[in-house]
């Protein structure tokens, strides 16, 4: 099968939670596009708001964010600051002309495995549609 | 005004009650009024208070480690709201600060006067709502609307939130709707606005003046300044450099720039930077409730604070 490198998807997932919803996803032998690539982090409140435009400047496409439900914190209440910090960013973002599509944020549990393939098609579908992203691209960072 | 200043700050230079006074002084030409430090009572000659001094001294009062005296500020009410945020996060000392609250009708704006071929200013009087400018080449009126500092334009409170003594009196909190730029940028589309931030932060030089003159960039090592972190200096170089330092400065003001308009100001290039963190005080503001930062030094900060229903960052696309 030909693998597609393009468009490159980056996706920021939660130790705790979405990152086993990705390996409950892959037990279950749920297909989800081989073009995410995921970020373990210790929790959504760890993704630095420069850690998401340093995804675009190395050339992803899409960046998708994934936590603990509100209320599910492994830490019990990083997600809630972190949703704050996101959505300022991701206003920002559309403010600087950037497609609102391009960054999303989902809350995806554990037991959630067909959750996460089905939120990482979707995804993939509709930055797939948007096509690269040349706004936050770094030509220096071009291989 | 200025006399009435001056004999206050003497009286507190020569009593010991401070030993150094902040304020502005004249450079070389009429308009060029910049922040000053005054140590002897005989130095306050120089001493000025005019219509250009916009500069805000409040990122003056920063403390350095090893230099506890105490100092007396002249501050305007913007650059009240900028002290009150400076001290609740530690950054001052308020034993070490005397202020000296000023009354502020809005500063005039020399690039202003310059682009409506007002040059070679000697004099400046304002009367009401109009300026009267005297240059090398005669005698001009204005409107003062046309030359107020873009700051100043749209001033969100006359009123001084701190201060040990005010010369003059206190103004009120203003009603002007300080998010018309914001919301014409809102109404355009995802292309346009694209358009619009190219063609602005593509001037950038980065000669940090703004991070420079912000009363909220205290940090003692700035993350632009890591050389470890591939950003400093860059932006000369590559278009990304310049969306990332201004995306990223607006971000950590957020919630604690109390819009004193000092980068749109300062900048060189003419770049309306205020327009990035006044985004952000708009969406604080809409997200989770009107929040001013420096109003007062115990309301809890926006981004360190949290409800259990705050809406998802999915209102973005919704919304506009």
């Amino acid at each position: 099968m030909q693998i597609e490198k393009k468009p490159l998807i980056v996706a920021f997932c939660c130790n705790w939670c979405s990152y086993a919803g990705a390996d409950l996803a892959g037990t279950n032998r749920l297909n989800y596009p081989a073009n995410v690539k995921i970020i373990r982090v210790p929790c959504s409140c760890r993704v630095n708001p420069l850690f998401i435009l340093k995804a675009f400047q190395r050339g992803a496409d899409g960046v998708i964010i994934c936590g603990c439900h509100p209320g599910d914190c492994h830490y019990t209440t990083g997600n809630y600051y972190a949703r704050r910090r996101i959505t300022l960013l991701f206003s920002m973002l559309s403010y600087l002309g950037i497609e609102k599509n391009r960054v999303r944020l989902e809350w995806v549990s554990a037991a959630e495995g067909a959750k996460f393939a089905a939120t990482m098609q979707s995804f993939a579908e509709e930055i797939a549609e948007l096509g690269e992203c040349k706004r936050l691209e770094d030509l220096r960072c071009k291989k | 005004m200025q006399e009435m200043i001056k004999s206050k700050l003497a009286e507190l230079l020569s009593t010991g009650a401070v030993t150094k006074v902040i304020g502005w002084k004249r450079g070389e030409n009429f308009y060029d009024v910049s922040p000053a430090a005054f140590e002897s009572v005989e130095s306050l000659a120089d001493f000025v208070y005019d219509d250009f001094c916009g500069a805000n001294l409040s990122k003056f009062l920063v403390k350095e480690p090893g230099k506890e005296s105490k100092v007396a500020v002249v501050l305007k009410p913007c650059d009240t709201f900028s002290l009150n945020q400076l001290i609740k996060e530690n950054r001052v000392n308020r034993e070490n600060i005397f202020v000296l609250g000023v009354p502020c009708e809005g500063k005039l704006s020399e690039e202003k006067m310059r682009v409506m071929g007002i040059v070679g200013l000697t004099g400046c009087k304002v009367e009401g709502d109009k300026v009267t400018v005297e240059t090398l080449y005669g005698t001009e009126t204005l409107d003062k609307n046309d030359v107020l500092l873009t700051k100043c334009a749209t001033c969100h409170s006359k009123k001084h939130v701190i201060f040990d003594e005010l010369i003059g009196e206190t103004g009120e909190d203003s009603d002007v709707d300080r998010f018309v730029g914001v919301a014409e940028l809102e109404a355009m589309s995802e292309d346009e606005r694209y358009e619009f931030w190219r063609n602005e932060l593509s001037r950038c030089i980065r000669c940090n003046a703004c991070r420079n003159a912000c009363p909220a960039c205290t940090c003692e090592k700035c993350v632009f300044d890591n050389d470890a972190s591939g950003v400093a200096a860059k932006s000369n170089a590559n278009s990304f450099e310049e969306n990332m330092f201004h995306i990223i400065r607006a971000y950590h003001v957020a919630g604690r720039c109390t819009d004193c308009g000092e980068c749109s100001r300062v900048c060189p290039q003419h770049i309306p930077l205020h327009l990035l963190n006044r985004k952000f005080i708009k969406d604080i503001n809409t997200f989770y409730g009107d929040f001013q930062a420096g109003a007062d030094a115990e309301s809890e900060h926006p981004l360190v604070h949290f409800t259990e229903n705050d809406p998802e960052p999915s209102i973005v696309k919704e919304g506009k």
